[in-house]
């Protein structure tokens, strides 16, 4: 028979979960309920209490061709910082999988960049894709401007863009490795014995087996290249959400409009669109994406 | 199907393989005939799977040389090596429907789809799956699975066919119905094909040339029931045969010529006794070839317990301090604790050296003629 340690008082087990209770609510429900109510009111300029003001906030963000852009800038991020570092994580899982000599090291190597925070990451991609100083240095050399996130905003959004790649490449990676592990060796085998090449039991077999992986990467990543913290840390760090308003994905505008514009309205209506969005690319991704994925 | 051309003969050269510093396999030479049906027979961890493998390319060879219709296929890739494999688990692509499966192989060699599909159709027929093309292997029987698994070796036309315990999966009865459909295809395909098991009785009914493996050695290679009467080690005496042979350390007794088997004394050929003086023995005789006397009879023994099979009985006796297994009719009528007689025909004795434990060949004992050695020749039989 099984055993069950049960509480005999009722306020015991209340006491061992409060701190983690305190926490939700000092950091989420107290924030969250914040953002509700500025969003519908207004701050009278010289102190009283806030005015309801209704939709007047939101009318405004979205009045704003900035705002707009930003949306734009984020989806491009979000979109493509997902498939990239899909892509990579996954070409390197199935590298790794074949157990050549050395993927251990290559293993540990690969994982290494995820243990690193997205602004220091973001640091140092400036000094090595820096036009002038950089990797690309060379190549401006021969052909000038033709690197120049400085200058250029679509360069600077495939900066942002890569160091998101870089970053999180490792984290797709663990997923995608042990995906790969738990799919039966017999299975490639058989391909193999079926004629088929390293390339085609991947693209045949494996990628198939590890369709709710990438469905999990799918939706995690998406949320993370939305308002994951290195979003806003990498765009931060790197290029301040210039040149241009090239590169200021959503939350980079909401931290900015909220602390250096210090306006707590306009930017909670706008956390409260993201969120929104949020809610509807991952019903979206559930809704008609999930339903194409074998579970076994 | 073209016969000829579809035929390889394999020949295995001095084969060895190491994982690391263990070695599994230590030097194996084996040459199989086109068209054959072998059967790898021993103990589980014995390295058949491994070399299977090796035969298929799914693992490297450490030594040695594998040739398949007189190429060295040592550095070929699987898809190189016309080889097709049914794997014990079936390893079927779980995502693919049973049609997917079975013609992946022609997929991946670009066969036209019109021509993929006839084949499909054709080969499902064979195996007798055409109703459930369109499922997943999900929503298979054992059975099934095993069928498209099959199909899926089938529908290449393979030289050679290599199945790794196709059938230990699979209940009693499917197990009996799939080895003679196993046969059947044989006789069909006539394919080489390369047969492992660890079940002697598949063994004994599939083969036209059984292998016995054990620890990495190849202890006899032979026709069933060539092996089945001419043991050539301890080993394959004690792994063949149901119920296991019994074998007896001992020694002869020159002076009675005789040996000792418990506390009695079973006399051998005199001159038989000279030739094996002093030398320590293991003697074997199957339980099928002893005589169960009811009312005593050369060995007194006492009955330990009786399990039925149906057909008869098994008898395990003790004598003295060794213990004894002998099949007797339904109608001897005998009980546990009993006392018996048992008769050990010498003429079925096999005799083993004990430090080798390889057979020792005489003609007492063999009851092939064509392969008896002259009277007074003591060979070691290889
Ligand atoms: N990949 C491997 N690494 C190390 N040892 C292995 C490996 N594969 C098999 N072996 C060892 O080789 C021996 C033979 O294995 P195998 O050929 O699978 O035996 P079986 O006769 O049961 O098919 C076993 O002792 C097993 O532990
Ligand atoms: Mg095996």
């Amino acid at each position: 028979m099984e055993k069950r340690s049960v509480f005999n008082s009722w306020w015991l087990p209340i006491l061992f979960a409060l701190p983690q209770i305190l926490l939700i609510l000092l950091f989420f429900y107290w924030p969250a309920i914040a953002v509700m109510k500025w969003a519908f009111t207004l701050e009278p300029p010289f102190g009283g209490a806030a005015e309801f003001v209704g939709l007047t906030n939101f009318k405004e963000v979205f009045a704003d061709p900035f705002y707009w852009k930003s949306v734009a800038v984020s989806l491009i991020f979000a979109l493509c910082g997902t498939f990239f570092t899909i892509l990579v994580g996954l070409v390197l899982a199935i590298a790794v999988d074949r157990q050549l000599p050395g993927s251990g090291l290559f293993r540990f190597l690969y994982i290494l960049p995820y243990a690193i925070a997205g602004p220091a990451a973001g640091m140092a991609f400036r000094f090595i894709l820096s036009p002038e100083r950089g990797l690309m240095a060379s190549v401006n050399a021969a052909f000038p401007d033709f690197w120049n996130p400085a200058k250029y905003g679509t360069h600077a959004l495939v900066l942002v863009i890569v160091i998101f790649a870089w970053k999180w490449a490792g984290y797709t990676f663990i997923f995608l490795l042990a995906g790969l592990q738990s799919v039966p060796r017999s299975l490639a085998e058989a391909a193999a014995m079926d004629g088929a090449g390293p390339i085609r039991r991947a693209v045949d077999i494996q990628v198939p087996l590890l369709a709710p992986t990438l469905f999990f990467l799918l939706v995690i990543m998406m949320t993370e290249g939305f308002v994951g913290s290195d979003t806003f840390g990498i765009v931060h760090s790197t290029t301040g959400g210039g040149p241009n308003h090239g590169t200021e994905v959503m939350v980079f505008r909401i931290v900015d409009e909220a602390f250096k514009g210090l306006n707590y309205s306009g930017a909670s209506a706008q956390s409260i669109v993201l969120i929104g969005l949020i809610m509807i690319f991952t019903f979206i991704q559930f809704r008609f994406i999930e339903k194409r994925v074998h579970y076994k | 199907m073209n016969k000829v051309s579809k035929m390889a003969d394999i020949d295995i050269r001095a084969v060895r393989k190491s994982y690391g510093k263990t070695q599994t396999l230590h030097g194996v030479d084996l040459c199989f005939a086109s068209g054959e049906f072998v059967v790898i027979l021993g103990p589980s961890g014995c390295g058949k799977s491994t070399l299977l493998r090796m035969i298929a390319g799914l693992e490297e060879i450490t030594a040695g040389e594998i040739a398949i219709n007189r190429r060295v296929v040592n550095r070929l890739e699987p898809r190189e090596r016309g080889c097709a494999m049914v794997f014990q688990n079936y390893a079927l692509y779980p995502h693919m429907t049973v049609a997917q499966n079975i013609g992946y192989a022609l997929k991946v060699a670009s066969v036209p789809k019109v021509e993929r599909e006839r084949r499909i159709k054709e080969t499902a027929k064979v195996v007798g799956l055409c109703e459930y093309l369109t499922r997943k292997p999900a929503a298979l029987s054992g059975g099934q699975r095993q069928r498209v698994a099959m199909a899926r070796a089938i529908i290449r036309e393979p030289k050679v066919f290599l199945f790794d315990e196709p059938l230990s999966n699979l209940d009693a009865k499917l197990r009996v119905t799939m080895r003679a459909e196993i046969r059947k295809l044989h006789q069909r395909l006539s394919a080489t094909s390369i047969f492992v098991t660890h079940d002697q009785v598949e063994a004994m009914t599939l083969a036209d040339k059984l292998v016995v493996m054990n620890k990495g050695h190849v202890e006899q290679v032979g026709q069933p029931l060539d092996i089945y009467h001419r043991p050539a080690s301890v080993f394959v005496a004690s792994f063949i045969g149901s119920p296991a042979m019994n074998l007896f350390d001992t020694r002869v007794e020159v002076d009675t010529a005789s040996v000792r088997i418990g506390a009695a004394q079973v006399p051998i050929d005199p001159a038989l006794a000279a030739r094996l003086r002093g030398r320590d023995l293991t003697i074997g005789i199957r339980p099928e070839q002893c005589v169960v006397l009811p009312d005593g009879g050369r060995v007194p023994a006492k009955i330990d317990f009786i399990e039925e099979l149906g057909s008869g009985r098994v008898v395990h006796a003790e004598m003295g301090d060794q213990t004894f297994a002998a099949v007797i009719g339904e109608h001897v009528n005998v009980r546990a604790g009993d006392r018996i007689g048992l008769e050990l025909p010498s003429s079925q004795l096999h005799f083993f050296d004990r430090d080798s434990g390889r057979r020792i060949d005489m003609e007492i004992n063999s009851s092939v003629p064509q392969q008896v050695a002259g009277a007074s020749t003591l060979a070691i039989a290889h």
